[in-house]
């Protein structure tokens, strides 16, 4: 069809929103998605750039001025094809994508206007496949006879796998919760990413050859030996960040004192909200503090503000300008109700004499000189303690890697953070045969960071099993 | 799925499964458990391997009905599938050749003991068993015990059968006659396994207990099953679940087991018409 000139100076679309007092009372989703009208007019903004910069914003490489061309020409199956094409995942990562510090940072149309919404855009049409029931089963290389194990069904473990399976590989999937998608199940809450479109991808998957056996823990189900010895010639690992930091303060282990990972697997994983008609049973107070200033933070804060408590407080020891989380969460946070306390930090949990969380009691900090990593280290102001009233305490201060599977696994080397020696570029161990990306080997990051990290091990594994196929021949 | 093999009931309220899970039964050690999940709906219950069947390719679960989720599986009959069962997990129990080594087991506690005490009789140990319940019928598994003991001692709170009192009863008055083994495993309600740590700790018996804090996943990702040992912060499901008796903050362990109880009332509660 003939192409209309683009139109970058057009406002950008704005991403359609439940109003925030109707949606801090329920788990349904947020964010309501773009119309058809919106995605064309959104994806006209496009300039088409001949050597276009959002590619090398995005970690897993999607060529974004293609899928777009397709949305302008209202041809929605095209783009979803295209699209599909370099990732498996789209539903996922145009929803928890922080995009403003990716694709759309470098968009170049963002120099003198807003930036291309282009995490709305992949969102559009992923669901407008799986809303048409047209899902088409992306083409599978001729099987090579390779069997690959991959250690965890995160956002990691999943890459590699459609990437493996696409390239004609067996892939076996291994995971120990009972449902597939690590974060994105236990961790990211259903009204920013619905389970059902985690399971739905995850099923794009199994049709696509990968086989994911649930209920197995590597390290004591089986070990990753077990796994070569059973005829595998490669091994990803991505099992993730999963073990919760503590504050180490007194009254930590008082009840109603969670940490983030347990909150959240009680809420998304076990649909605790839904007790008692789920059976798994949480306790969400009147009065809750969440302590951290991380995505995870937010999350946590708001879900727990969804069980319709007095208040929830955010309580974090630096200020709002040096919070990791995406200032879109921040923003949600607030309109919802999240009260943020920054400079705070907690310093005693105090007992109601029943063995219950009462209170907190907290001391102000200012911000002194930049520490490691860059930011204002927090210096706590003297005399400045005071107690807040709670009954309910999330610890949401980060995540560093379980040690089990190293701690079972010969030459398998670990860094003195826990996390994974591995290549950046290859996700290659000190184990011949084993890789490993994400979270495993960054520390906890971000979901689309461990996706690029399992696509360039799938390329790397791609590469070791072939070469070693020539080898043998 | 895992298919249930066998289901029969040991004690009012206490049910023995022979559950399908080939993997599982192939690597379990004594001290190790399974998590399971019943059903879409159902919480993750966490119960210690009994027994296993590698040929077969089943394990042996024992359970008593204590809320929701133990009357949820005591519905199940032969035939009816599990919908998870995850495992094996924890840290096998330290098997080796002590010596002496007495198991004290309460209540249900002796179905977890019996791999152990047949795991210490196979190394070599004597092995004596002081096995209590609150009343005679509640008294299981009593030929598998005497199977793997050199001795067994039985004690009922209300005098139905065996020695009149506490299995701590029995156990000090040994000690007190001058016997000194020279290890006690100690598997039970959390005051009993407290109490036997008591017993011994004057003796500087080494005494190992195997802890049943509240769990969710069982694998170390959340610290629901946090405790203190020696002062530091142990997750039950990674680190044990069994601690050196002696270590153990048994208080705060109790409160935080009793987190749920109203939770637990409530469920109840909407069970009923």
């Amino acid at each position: 069809p003939e192409r209309r000139k683009p139109q970058p100076a057009r406002p950008r679309q704005v991403m359609p929103e439940r109003p925030p007092l109707e949606r801090n009372r329920d788990f349904a989703e947020v964010a309501t998605g773009f119309t058809a009208e919106m995605a064309i007019a959104e994806s006209e903004r496009c300039l088409q750039c001949k050597k276009p910069l959002c590619i090398q914003g995005c970690p897993v490489g999607i060529d974004i001025p293609a899928f777009l061309r397709f949305i302008a020409d209202g041809d929605f199956a095209g783009s979803i094809n295209r699209l599909k094409e370099d990732t498996n995942l789209p539903a996922i990562c145009g929803r928890v994508c922080p995009q403003e510090t990716q694709c759309e940072e470098k968009c170049i149309v963002g120099k003198r206007n807003q930036p291309i919404a282009i995490g709305a855009l992949e969102r559009f049409v992923a669901d407008w496949e799986r809303e048409n029931g047209a899902v088409k089963t992306p083409v599978v290389s001729a099987q090579t006879g390779k069997r690959v194990a991959v250690v965890g069904s995160g956002p990691a473990g999943l890459t590699t796998a459609g990437e493996l399976a696409r390239r004609g590989h067996a892939v076996t999937v291994f995971e120990a919760l009972h449902e597939p998608g690590g974060v994105l199940v236990y961790g990211i809450p259903e009204f920013r990413l619905p389970k059902e479109i985690v399971r739905r991808e995850v099923d794009g998957l199994r049709a696509m050859g990968v086989e994911i056996r649930l209920n197995t823990i590597v390290g004591r189900s089986l070990t990753i030996d077990d796994m070569f010895a059973q005829g595998f010639d490669a091994v990803f690992v991505g099992s993730g960040a999963g073990l919760p930091h503590f504050l180490g303060i007194p009254g930590e282990n008082l009840n109603g004192v969670y940490s983030a990972n347990e909150f959240l697997t009680r809420m998304n994983l076990m649909k605790a909200f839904r007790f008692p008609d789920y059976h798994t049973p949480i306790h969400v107070g009147k009065k809750i503090a969440v302590f951290g200033g991380g995505n995870t933070a937010m999350d946590a804060a708001r879900t727990a503000l969804r069980m319709g408590p007095e208040s929830v407080k955010l309580i974090y020891r630096r200020s709002e300008a040096e919070m990791p989380a995406r200032a879109e969460e921040i923003h949600h946070g607030r309109d919802e109700g999240v009260e943020f306390v920054t400079l705070t930090a907690p310093v005693e949990f105090l007992d109601d004499g029943k063995g219950w969380v009462a209170g907190v009691k907290i001391i102000k900090m200012e911000l002194g000189e930049p520490d490691a990593s860059g930011r204002r280290r927090p210096v706590p102001i003297e005399g400045s303690e005071e107690i807040i009233e709670i009954d309910t305490a999330v610890i949401a201060i980060g995540n560093s890697p379980n040690q089990l599977i190293p701690q079972t696994t010969k030459g398998l080397e670990t860094t003195r953070h826990g996390t994974l020696i591995a290549n950046e570029a290859t996700g290659e161990t000190t184990k011949t045969g084993v890789f490993a990306g994400g979270d495993v080997v960054t520390g906890a990051a971000t979901v689309i960071q461990a996706m690029g990290a399992g696509k360039a091990a799938a390329a790397a594994i791609d590469d070791f099993l072939m070469k070693r196929a020539n080898a043998e021949e | 799925m895992h298919t249930i093999m066998d289901k029969r009931l040991l004690a009012p309220n206490v049910y023995r499964l022979e559950v399908g899970a080939q993997l599982i039964a192939e690597r379990r050690k004594p001290g190790q458990f399974i998590i399971l999940r019943v059903n879409e709906e159902s919480e993750r219950i966490p119960l210690t391997i009994v027994e296993s069947d590698p040929v077969a390719g089943t394990i042996v679960l024992v359970f008593q009905v204590m809320g929701e989720g133990t009357r949820l599986l005591a519905s199940l009959e032969m035939g009816d599938e599990i919908r998870d069962v995850v495992g094996p997990l924890g840290h096998p129990t330290e098997i080796s050749h002590f010596g002496t080594v007495v198991c004290v087991a309460g209540g249900i506690g002796v179905a977890p003991m019996f791999p152990i005490a047949k795991g210490m009789a196979d190394m070599a140990n004597t092995v004596i068993s002081i096995v209590g319940a609150r009343t005679r019928e509640l008294l299981i598994l009593q030929e598998e015990i005497h199977s793997v003991s050199s001795e067994v001692l039985i004690t009922t709170d209300d005098g139905t059968f065996g020695r009149h009192g506490f299995v701590t009863d029995a156990l000090k008055e040994r000690l007190e006659s001058g016997f000194k083994p020279d290890a006690v495993v100690a598997i039970g309600p959390l005051p009993m396994m407290r109490a036997v740590a008591e017993t011994t700790r004057p003796y500087g018996i080494k005494t190992i207990v195997s802890l049943n804090p509240i769990m969710v996943d069982g694998t170390g990702m959340c610290g629901g099953c946090r405790v203190s040992v020696g002062g530091q912060m142990k997750f039950a499901c990674v680190d044990g679940p069994e601690f050196d008796g002696h270590q153990v903050n048994y208080a705060e362990l109790a409160n935080r087991q009793r987190m749920y109880r109203d939770k637990e009332a409530c469920k109840i509660r909407s069970l009923i018409p």
